[in-house]
Parts: structure tokens; C-alpha cells; sequence
């Protein structure tokens, strides 16, 4: 059995396991070991990875749904890109599980069950190297994610469960359809229907330009609601704001990702030619989220959802990133992905340890916390000021990036995009400051916030292993990057050169101002 | 010997017996009944082909039949139980909890 | 000695850290203060270490690179955390580290008894390694690392009491005004990126060099750089957050508001001249904006009662003639500017915060008067430093201000020398109008009961020392026609001489021979300044009521030219009501969820029709299979 396979079984085990689990307590110890013996797995593909190659690794491929017309097969591979998102995915679980320890006493043994089910449809997804495998994780993800908003969330929590899972489902319908058409497509080339990865790049790239923008939509719509990119955003803010705490931060901390790695993977890996067609309708909309995303965070009164239309704004970086082509751009919005789940999974955590405490999320009911738990607020700025991007903290080095990767950019044709996303670097100081005055600072206004605990030596223990990875990466960004470092290059000269070839004129970017 | 569509006419007039019975019956039991007698109606027509063609796997084949409707009537009439000790009656009108 | 400089920057980093993780056990808080002082002393020794060996070499060779580690390196981005000492960066690394002793040592006595003395020196010695980031970097990124790194540490001592929301705000708003001008930064340095394909220095400077004046993407990275330089140095349009920024502690102000961050544009014109050279049109555009802000900055601090906002836009105006200098072309003057500013507006200021210590902190100057018996070393500096920064020689700020003058006036115009001169008269004004109501006159406060005490020596040896450097560190810019050596230019020459020759070239020349009389005119209006001052103020014990005669002019310079309302009225609030009203409420809410939820109450109400058919009857659908079956067995028979 290879590492991979381990690796997606280990929380599939133990999410079975826990069904004979009872105890509250010792479900919690069994799926922290769990989770814990996932990440040392994870840690052992980290370190038997070869940085130096920029294909995949760790492939596994057996047979699945075989016939003379048709090969499905079970097949895992990761490159740079993948493996830093599965290393996310198994890190912040832990975290996340030791940070929300006592965050509810209802039914544990089942939330532990769908959080162990969770993580196994994360690393399943970033692993899948065949289409039909990546759709059932893809869709897997959704049942564990309903149950977590709708069982354990708040007031609003069905609604919201619902709209999620609408949401994501019709998305996901799309690319259904379009895996289908695609496989189809290699059939005429091959043969054989098949959803091997690596055989639809070459059946794709045969494609008429028609039929690669068709598929390439429908998976780029999936993958939008995913991000989530304007307008098919409102699902976040309901999903955040109901969601339980590990909820919010898984949600935040991984699945958000996996929009922006079937961008990367499947539309800008299989539709080359059409993500260059249509770049500029996404760093649009990417733009879009990011002003657009910080400008309605600003006015939230919702903690949790002024964060959740934060993750907005991030993630249009990512997108433009994305779509920028560039080697800063692909490159920056892998490392952005990172940031973005760390970061805001500890905005999102940190939330939740005082919502544990005081049982509200509106900004009025707090105010000069950082009197009374100064601990929780050395934590909490770290956390912000690495979400508004300072310099030295993590957040910085994949907002950088991209927007550099979309001045550089050959395929955007002004520098507009790159310069209208830098005002966003502005909001994002505004709103975040803004939210940790109005919870922090200033004279203490509500009296029942008078007896609050500070952090306890479980939570620090929790939130320090982020600190660290913010510190490390926002200093030494190369370490984690040198990963994805090959994969993106390649992917980046790849797309570019695609477009040499066929015939389009490199124009430097336009100067607009004159 | 008659021909084989005296036997297909009795079979085709028992299953529609059986199907109206189903249809328009209101008391479950009834309507059981004639489930039965359009089972029976298609066990006669296997067994007409059967003799007619002759192959024995027709009769085979009934006596599956015969068997697997046993069965069916011994878990039919435990549903019908049971729904009688919940509603107390048998009339399927009265059954109607998939109301759109 | 290369090897000292990471220890230059890792002294106060391990002053942070050990002050940042330990602060909160130690039995003795005073410790904290001494660590962070220790820390920034260490710093300042090496520093001239570095410095010394730099004076031994020959003037090609001083500059020093010393890369740490590699930063980032994807694509076209690849920078280093590595250093650049060179003749300008030395000068600002022995400013910020001398100074910054002396500030730390002033704040051991200043913060004394303040429940956040810890958190205070863990701030400050941040401070200083943001600081040194910035002013060492030897790449546009790491600038910007130090850049931001500093606007972080003002935002969190600005808030330093952060229970008071005043403080807060100003805090915020000093941070959100930064980061529009940082929004500058962020897009000159991707413009550079395209245009010269590196982030480096020595890579811009040698690509531009080859470039002709002028150029399209030069111009653009300037102005962007230029609007970055406006958040950090206060010009307008961006400068309405230093005189909230006085909301801080007041060694903070002198520390960070006065002497170095607010100076870091003046470093990154200074650093980047040749780029600025090769664009004249962003350098009449720094000339203008430089002028306004002096000028507006005086107006303003004319009548201010606060004694910290007439320092604050003393600051603002001060940083006004330093770009004066750089927009004119001469970017040493600047930066010589620069130097002696933070000597004699650090002094002012440690001066205003022994007043207030004194005074038990009360800022306002209608309630102070006849300070002069109480705190007699306080005024004795504060005098010196006054009379520098009025230009009257041979203090520190006669050289430095009359030589932007002068080149204000021979390679710029007349009435850029004019208004600058004009701008000197009203700073000699209120500077002493300040001394006035401060040291002499009654006094207006209860003596009696809380008499004011002479500060600790902790507080007043800094003092003192600034005030000797206020005296003596104009020498070393005394110009060739006054008989010096114009030390500081020459040892500048290296790195901005090539600037300077370059914006020469597109600069006439004018005022050959009138350097003398212009120095005498400009001493005669300082004097002047003063002279009104004294009149109006020395003796007066009443105040206000002459001032309000004014009309017009006294309301508008006591309210600020109403900036703040402006701005909150056409920026803050559209955007707010934008952001609120227009695109949460309507477009999130109303039209795109409504969308969403619309669509999913369609299906609703289609299916509640169509469920109809569902009536919960199986002999229904048994007669509805039957009728079926009959409809197909029929289309087959008859079709």
C-alpha cells in the first residue's frame, strides 16, 4: 500500500472506529491520535519528496472500472503544490482539533467521525489524479460539512447547511458533466473513455477551441463557488457564520483551497488555451472579490462574517495569481493558500475560543479585551496583521507575489488589474484595524466581559505552532516554496509558451498612465 | 386439446380480474388477493407456453414463483397487521401518508 | 568590521525578544527599560565602529554589502535579507541608534510607573530594527519590509494607552493613511519589476542610469514612490495623521514622529535619486507639494495651543523644506536636513515631555507660563533647540535649512525661495511663541499646591546632550562661502552626486554671488520672526484674545483648514455609505442572494404544483402504471 493510500485510510479507519466509541473524552484522545499519526504520515511524504522534479510523485494507480471502453482507475500522485495543501490539510486539523477541545459537548464521538471523514476527502482530493476519484472525494467532502454546519452550528444553521450544500452541488454538477465530455473526448483520440489526469492533458490539448472553453467554464464555475469568487460568494458568510468553530476553520483552512487547486490543476492544466482566453474575465472577477470582498467585511457588525468576506478578498488574490500566469503569480498563490489557512484559520479559531467564553459575535458586545486577556490579544493581532499582510508575517509574501505576478503578467494586457488589487492592501488595513479596536482596545464597555479568562495552556499550546509557521514563512518563504517551486515554473512556461506557439502576440503590458 | 389461446384468454381475463381488483378494491386484503390472482394468471400463462413448446423451464420458473409469492404473502400480511395496530384499519384510502 | 553589521540590527531584535517573552516575569520592571536601552547602545557602538572603519577607506570603496539568507527568489522577484552600508545609509543608522539611546534612556524616567513599561520598550526596540531594515536594505523589498515594519510599531505606540479611544484612532488612522501611501510603494515596485526586472539597487540604479530623463515608467515608479513618501513623511495630501500621532507617548513622537520614520521618505528619495533625477516632472511635482506643506504646516501650527501639535506641525513643515531640497535637486541638502532635524526636534520634543511631566500631563500651553524658574536645564536646551530650528546661526539648522534655501533658490526659482524664506519666518514665530507661553510670563497653573520639579538625570542628559548636538552637528555642513568644508556633501557625494548631476542637467542655473546677501536676508526674517514674538507673547498673560482678531486666518489655522472634516466628509463616509448602504445591503443581500434565494423559492412554488399529482393513494398510481402500459401497448400496435 503505498504512503498516499495510507494516507487518505488512516481517517477513514478511524472515522469507522469511532462509530464503537461512545465516550466523549475518548473519542476526542482517539481522534486527536488519529489525526496526529495522519499528519507524522504526511511529514514522512514531505520528507521522501523530491523538490528537485516538478512532475508527480508517490503515484499509485490500480485499475478501478475497467472494460474495453472504459479505464477508471484508482490514481494518486502528488506534486509540490499537492503535497503542501495535504500538509495543511493534516497540520491544521490537529491544530484545530486541540484548539476547539471543549468548544461543544454535543454528540462528540459523531462530530470527531465526520471530521476524520472531512480530512480523508481533503487529502483525497488534493491526491486524486484521476478525474472520476477527484469528483467522489470532491462530493464526499460535502456530506461530513453538512452535518458539521447542520448539526452543530447556530441558530441559522440549516439554512445555511443547505445553501452550502445547493450551492457546491450545482456547481459540482457542472463539472460532472464536463469530466464525462471529456473523457468521451479522449475516447475518440484513444479509445477508451478514461479520467487518467495525465491522458486527458494530452486528449484535451486535441480539443477545438470551442469545446476547451465549454469544458473549461464548467469546471471553472465549480471551482469559482469553491473559492469563492464574486458573485457566487454568499454561501461563505452563512456557512462561516453557522458553522461550529472547527468548522469555520477547516472551511477556511482547507476547502477553500480546493477551488483554487482545480483551478490550478484542471482548468490551467487541461484548458490551457482557454484560461488564456478567458484570464481576463477572472482576474476581473478576482479583482472584483478583492475590493469588493473588503469593502462589504468593513461595514460587517458579525465578527465571524467580517472574516468570512475577508477570506473573500484572500482568496481574489489567489485567483489572480491564477490567472496572471506568471511564475510570481502561480507561485504566490500557492503560498497564499497556505497563508490564507493559517491565517484565517486562526482568526477563525481565536474567534471561537472567546465565542466559547462569551456566546456572541456581534463587535458591540465587546471592546478593550486586551485589558483583561492580554494574552488572547498579543495572539489575536499576530493573527490580524498576518491577514492584512504585513511585511514579515506570512501574509505578505503571497499578496506580494501575485500582485507582482499580475504587473509582470504577459496575458493581461494592463497593469489596471495589479494596481486596482494593490487598493485592496489599503481596505484590508481598515477593516481588520478597525475590528481589532472595536474588540480590543478602548475602554471596557460591557461589564460581563470583566471575568473572562485569558488563553489557557491548552489554547497557547494551539495557536503557537501557527505563530511559528506565519513567522517562518512570512522570513523564509523559500523553504516551504522551493515545493511547488519546479511544478509551478513548469506550469507557468508551459502556459506561456502554449501561447507563443499558437500564434498570439506578446504585448507588454500596456502603460496607463501617461 | 384446445389450442394454446383458450389457455392465453383464461390467463389474460384472470390478470385483469386480479389488475381492476387492485386497482379499484379498498380493503388491503382484498387487494392482496388479487395481487395473488394476477401472479396466478401469469403462472398459467408460463405454464401454457411450457407445454406448449416444450421446455420445462417454464414450470421451473412457477414454481418460483409459487414460492417467492408464499413468501410475499406471509410478509404482506404482516405488514397489513402492523399498519391495522397503528391505524386500525385496513382501507387503503385511509393510507395515504405520501400526500404530495 | 563588516562582521558587526547583522549585530547592529540583531541587538535591538534581541532586546525585543527578551523583553517580548521575559518582560511579563520580571520582579524589577526597570529592567526592561535598561535591556532595551543596552540593546540600542550596543547597536549605536557598532554602528560607529562600522563607521570609523568606513572614514579609514577611500570614498569608492565604502560601500559594504552583507547578504544574511535569501529571502525570495521566484521568477523575476529575488531578494535578499541583505544589507547595504554605504556613506547614506551609515549616517541614517547612526542617527537612529544615537538618537534612539538617547530616547530610550529619556523614556527609562519619562515611563516610569506606567503599567505598560514593558510593553512600551518591547515596542520600541522593534522600533529600531524596522527602522535599521529600512534604512540598510539593500533592495526596494526589504525597504518595504522595514517600511511597513515601522508604520506597525507607530500604530502600536500611537495606541500605546489603548483604553482611550482617541488614542485608538489616531492610531488607525496613522496606520490607514500609511498604507495608502504604501499602496504607492506596492505598485512603483511592481512597475519597477516590469520595467528593470529586479528589485535591487544596484540593479535599478545601473538599469535607469542607462535610461534617458524623462521616461515613462521612471516617471511612474516616482510619483508612486513619491505618494509612499507622502504617507510616511506627512505631505499632503497625506499628512493628516502626525498631528494625531502625538496621541503617543511623548519619546515616541521624538523617537518615530520626529527624528526617523517620518524622515524614511526623505531616505528613499534620497536612496533612489537617480531615479527621481531622471524625472523632472516628479521633481517640480515634490518641489510644489514640498512647499504647500511647509507653508500650510506653519500656518496651522501658528496658533495651536497644544505644545505637542505645535511640535507635530512644526515636524510636518520641517519635512516640507527637506523635500524642498530633495524636489530641487539637491538631495544631500536633504538629507543634512534630515540630520540635524532629528537633533534639535528630538530635543524639543524630550523637552515638551519633560514640560508635561513637570506639569503633570497637561499638553496645554495656556496653562503653563514662567516654566524658566522651575525647569531650568529643560529650557536651556529647549531654547538651543528652538533657536536651531529658527535658522539663527551658527546653530545646527541655520546650515542645513539655509542650504535647501539656497538651492531652492539657484536651481529652482525665486519664489520657491521666497515662500521658503516666508515659511522660516513663521517657524522662527511659533517657535517662540511657544518658548514664550511656556518659560516666561505668569504662571497659570497652581504653583502653589503642585510646583513643578526638574526632571530625573535620566530624562535630562539626553536633553542635554541633543542640545549640544543641536549646537555643534550644523558644522559639519558649513558651506565652502562661509569657509567649511561641507563635510556632509562631500562624504554624500558618492551616492547622490550622480543624482544631483543628472537633475542638474535639466535645472538653469541662477543667483551666481547671491549666496551671502540671501543668508543675511534669511537670518534678518528668523530674527524677525522672533522679534514679533517676543512682542506679542513674552509678557502677555492673557492670551487668545489678540489672536482670535485675526478673523478668518486664526480660525482656520486653529481648525486645521477644516482637512480632517474634508476628507471624512468626501472619502470616509461615501465609502462607508458605498460599502454599507450600496454593496452589502443591496447588491449582497438584495441581488445576488436574492438570485440565489429567489431561484430556490421558484423550484419551491413549481414543485408545490406539480406534488398535487402525489395523492398518497396506490390505487391512484396503479390506475395511472395500467393506463400507461395501455397508451405504449397501444402506440406499438396501431403505430
Amino acid at each position: 500500500m503505498g504512503l498516499l493510500t495510507l494516507l487518505i485510510l488512516i481517517p477513514l479507519a478511524g472515522a469507522a472506529i469511532l462509530h464503537f466509541i461512545k465516550d466523549a473524552k475518548s473519542a476526542k484522545i482517539f481522534t486527536l491520535a488519529i489525526a496526529l499519526v495522519a499528519f507524522v504520515v504526511s511529514m514522512i511524504v514531505y520528507i521522501q519528496f523530491d523538490s528537485s522534479k516538478a512532475g508527480f510523485q508517490f503515484q499509485e494507480k490500480l485499475p478501478w472500472i475497467t472494460s474495453k471502453t472504459i479505464a477508471i482507475s484508482y490514481y494518486l500522485g502528488v506534486d509540490g503544490m499537492s503535497l503542501l495543501l495535504v500538509l495543511l490539510t493534516t497540520f491544521l486539523v490537529v491544530i484545530a482539533l486541540i484548539g476547539t477541545w471543549n468548544s461543544t459537548d454535543k454528540k462528540i464521538p459523531g462530530l470527531m467521525a465526520l471530521i476524520l471523514l472531512l480530512e480523508a476527502g481533503m487529502i483525497g482530493v488534493f491526491c486524486s489524479l484521476d478525474l472520476f476519484l477527484f469528483y467522489i472525494f470532491w462530493e464526499l467532502i460535502l456530506i461530513p460539512m453538512y452535518f458539521i454546519i447542520g448539526i452543530w452550528g447556530g441558530e441559522r444553521r440549516i439554512y445555511a447547511a443547505v445553501k452550502f450544500f445547493i450551492y457546491t452541488l450545482a456547481g459540482s454538477l457542472f463539472m460532472l458533466v464536463a469530466i464525462i465530455w471529456l473523457g468521451l473526448e479522449a475516447s475518440k483520440v484513444t479509445g477508451v473513455f478514461t479520467t487518467d489526469f495525465t491522458a486527458l492533458q494530452v486528449a484535451s490539448s486535441k480539443l477545438s477551441l470551442h469545446v476547451q472553453s465549454y469544458l473549461f467554464w464548467a469546471f471553472a464555475i465549480s471551482f469559482a463557488i469553491k473559492v469563492p469568487l464574486f458573485p457566487l460568494h454568499t454561501w461563505l458568510p452563512d456557512a462561516h457564520v453557522e458553522a461550529p468553530t472547527i468548522g469555520s476553520v477547516i472551511l477556511a483552512g482547507v476547502l477553500l483551497k480546493m477551488g483554487t487547486y482545480g483551478l490550478i490543476r484542471f482548468n490551467l492544466g487541461l484548458f490551457p488555451q482557454a484560461s488564456i482566453d478567458y484570464a481576463s474575465v477572472f482576474c476581473i472577477l478576482a479583482v472584483i472579490s478583492i475590493i469588493y470582498g473588503a469593502l462589504v467585511a468593513m461595514v460587517q457588525t458579525d465578527i465571524k462574517k467580517l472574516i468570512a468576506y475577508s477570506s473573500v478578498t484572500h482568496m481574489g488574490f489567489i485567483v489572480l495569481g491564477i490567472f496572471s500566469m506568471t511564475r510570481e503569480g502561480l507561485q504566490g498563490a500557492v503560498i497564499q493558500m497556505i497563508n490564507h489557512g493559517l491565517s484565517t484559520g486562526m482568526l477563525f479559531m481565536m474567534f471561537g475560543m472567546m465565542y466559547e467564553r462569551t456566546h456572541t459575535r456581534a463587535i458591540k458586545d465587546y471592546g478593550g479585551l486586551a485589558k483583561i486577556t492580554p494574552h488572547y490579544a498579543v495572539f489575536f493581532a499576530i493573527a490580524m496583521l498576518s491577514s492584512v499582510g504585513l511585511p514579515g508575517l506570512n501574509g505578505f509574501v503571497g499578496e506580494y507575489l501575485t500582485l507582482m505576478g499580475a504587473f509582470q503578467s504577459s496575458v493581461l494586457h494592463s497593469w489596471a488589474y495589479a494596481i486596482f488589487s494593490c487598493t485592496g492592501v489599503i481596505i484590508a488595513a481598515v477593516y481588520l484595524l478597525w475590528m481589532y479596536q472595536r474588540f480590543m482596545m478602548g475602554p471596557v464597555t460591557n461589564e460581563h466581559n470583566r471575568s473572562l479568562r485569558d488563553l489557557s495552556k491548552r489554547e497557547i499550546f494551539s495557536l503557537v505552532p501557527l505563530v511559528i509557521f506565519m513567522v517562518w514563512i512570512g522570513i523564509q518563504p523559500m523553504s516551504f516554496m522551493k515545493l511547488s517551486e519546479k511544478g509551478m515554473n513548469a506550469q507557468s512556461d508551459t502556459l506561456l509558451g502554449a501561447r507563443q506557439q499558437s500564434g498570439y502576440e506578446i504585448v507588454a503590458p500596456k502603460v496607463i498612465v501617461k | 386439446m384446445s389450442s394454446l389461446s383458450n389457455y392465453l384468454i383464461v390467463s389474460a381475463i384472470l390478470f385483469m380480474i386480479g389488475a381492476s381488483g387492485v386497482m379499484f378494491r379498498k380493503n388491503v386484503i382484498v387487494i392482496f388477493m388479487c395481487v395473488e390472482l394476477m401472479l396466478n394468471a401469469v403462472n398459467l400463462t408460463l405454464i401454457a407456453f411450457s407445454q406448449f413448446m416444450g421446455d420445462q423451464s417454464g414450470q421451473i420458473l412457477v414454481f418460483f414463483v409459487m414460492t417467492v409469492a408464499a413468501a410475499e404473502a406471509a410478509v404482506g400480511l404482516a405488514i397489513v397487521i402492523s399498519v391495522y395496530r397503528n391505524k386500525e384499519t385496513v382501507e387503503i384510502d385511509k393510507l395515504n401518508l405520501l400526500k404530495g | 568590521m563588516s562582521q558587526l553589521i547583522p549585530y547592529i540590527v540583531a541587538a535591538p531584535l534581541v532586546g525585543f525578544l527578551i523583553n517580548g517573552f521575559f518582560g511579563g516575569k520580571y520582579k524589577n520592571k526597570a529592567i526592561a527599560g535598561w535591556v532595551a536601552s543596552m540593546a540600542v547602545t550596543a547597536s549605536f557602538v557598532m554602528a560607529i565602529a562600522v563607521f570609523s572603519e568606513m572614514l579609514s577607506m577611500p570614498a569608492e570603496s565604502r560601500a559594504i554589502h552583507y547578504k544574511l539568507f535569501d529571502w525570495l527568489s521566484v521568477g523575476k522577484v529575488n531578494v535578499g535579507i541583505s544589507y547595504l552600508i554605504d556613506q547614506l545609509s551609515i549616517i541614517f543608522i547612526l542617527v537612529i541608534t544615537g538618537v534612539g539611546a538617547l530616547i530610550h534612556l529619556y523614556s527609562t524616567g519619562y515611563m516610569k510607573g506606567d503599567p505598560g513599561y514593558t510593553r512600551f520598550f518591547t515596542y520600541l526596540n522593534l522600533f529600531i530594527v524596522m527602522m535599521l531594515q529600512l534604512v540598510m536594505a539593500d533592495n526596494y523589498l526589504l525597504t518595504f519590509l522595514g517600511w511597513e515594519g515601522v508604520g506597525l510599531c507607530s500604530y502600536l505606540l500611537i495606541g500605546f494607552w489603548f483604553e482611550e479611544n482617541k488614542n485608538n484612532d489616531a492610531a488607525k488612522k496613522a496606520f490607514i493613511v500609511n498604507r495608502i501611501g504604501d499602496f504607492g510603494f506596492l505598485v512603483a515596485m511592481g512597475v519597477m519589476l516590469v520595467t528593470f526586472g529586479s528589485l535591487n539597487f544596484s540593479d535599478v540604479f545601473g538599469a535607469a542610469s542607462g535610461m534617458g530623463s524623462g521616461n515613462t515608467s521612471i516617471v511612474i515608479i516616482t510619483m508612486m514612490l513619491f505618494l509612499g513618501c507622502t504617507g510616511k513623511s506627512a505631505q499632503i495630501p497625506l499628512y493628516v495623521w502626525l498631528p494625531d500621532a502625538m496621541a503617543g507617548p511623548t519619546p515616541v513622537s521624538a523617537l518615530i514622529h520626529a527624528a526617523t520614520m517620518v524622515t524614511s521618505g526623505i531616505y528613499l528619495v534620497a536612496r533612489s535619486n537617480i531615479l527621481f533625477a531622471l524625472s523632472p516632472a516628479t521633481l517640480t511635482v515634490i518641489s510644489i507639494v514640498a512647499i504647500c506643506t511647509a507653508l500650510l504646516a506653519a500656518i496651522i501650527a501658528l496658533f495651536q495651543n497644544d505644545i505637542k501639535k505645535v511640535l507635530a506641525y512644526s515636524t510636518v513643515s520641517q519635512l516640507g523644506y527637506m523635500f524642498l531640497g530633495l524636489g530641487v535637486g539637491a538631495f544631500g541638502a536633504g538629507v543634512f536636513h534630515v540630520m540635524t532635524h532629528a537633533f534639535f526636534k528630538a530635543c524639543l520634543f524630550l523637552g515638551s515631555g519633560a514640560v508635561i511631566h513637570a506639569m503633570h500631563h497637561e499638553q496645554d500651553m495656556q496653562k503653563m507660563g514662567g516654566l524658566k524658574k522651575y525647569l531650568p536645564i529643560t529650557f536651556a536646551t529647549f531654547l538651543i533647540a528652538t533657536l536651531a530650528i529658527a535658522g539663527i546661526p551658527p546653530f545646527a539648522g541655520f546650515f542645513s535649512k539655509d542650504e535647501i534655501l539656497w538651492k531652492a533658490f539657484s536651481q529652482g526659482s525665486t519664489l520657491l525661495w521666497v515662500l521658503g524664506a516666508f515659511g522660516a519666518l513663521m517657524t522662527a514665530f511659533y517657535m517662540f511663541r511657544a518658548v514664550y507661553l511656556t518659560f516666561y510670563g505668569k504662571e497659570r497653573f497652581d504653583a502653589a499646591h503642585h510646583p513643578p520639579h526638574e526632571v530625573v538625570p535620566a530624562m535630562w542628559i539626553p536633553l542635554v546632550a541633543l542640545a549640544a548636538l543641536s549646537v555643534l552637528g550644523g558644522f559639519l555642513g558649513v558651506p565652502k562661502i562661509l569657509g567649511g568644508g561641507e563635510t556632509i556633501s562631500q562624504w554624500l557625494e558618492p551616492i547622490v552626486g550622480k543624482g544631483e548631476e543628472i537633475a542638474a542637467q535639466s535645472q538653469i542655473m541662477q543667483g551666481e554671488g547671491m549666496e551671502i546677501p540671501l543668508v543675511i536676508i534669511s537670518v534678518v526674517v528668523a530674527l524677525v520672526g522672533i522679534l514679533m514674538a517676543t512682542r506679542y507673547y513674552k509678557k502677555r498673560t492673557t492670551l487668545a484674545s489678540q489672536e482670535q482678531k485675526l478673523g478668518t486666518l486664526y480660525s482656520l489655522s486653529a481648525n486645521k483648514f477644516y482637512v480632517d472634516e474634508i476628507y471624512d466628509k468626501t472619502i470616509v463616509q461615501p465609502t462607508y455609505f458605498l460599502s454599507n448602504s450600496i454593496l452589502y445591503k443591496i447588491v449582497d443581500v438584495k441581488i445576488i442572494d436574492g438570485i440565489i434565494n429567489g431561484s430556490a423559492a421558484g423550484i419551491g412554488q413549481i414543485s408545490g404544483m406539480i406534488r398535487k399529482i402525489q395523492t398518497g393513494i396506490v390505487q391512484n398510481y396503479a390506475v395511472m402504471i395500467v393506463v400507461g402500459i395501455l397508451v405504449l401497448v397501444s402506440y406499438v400496435l396501431i403505430f
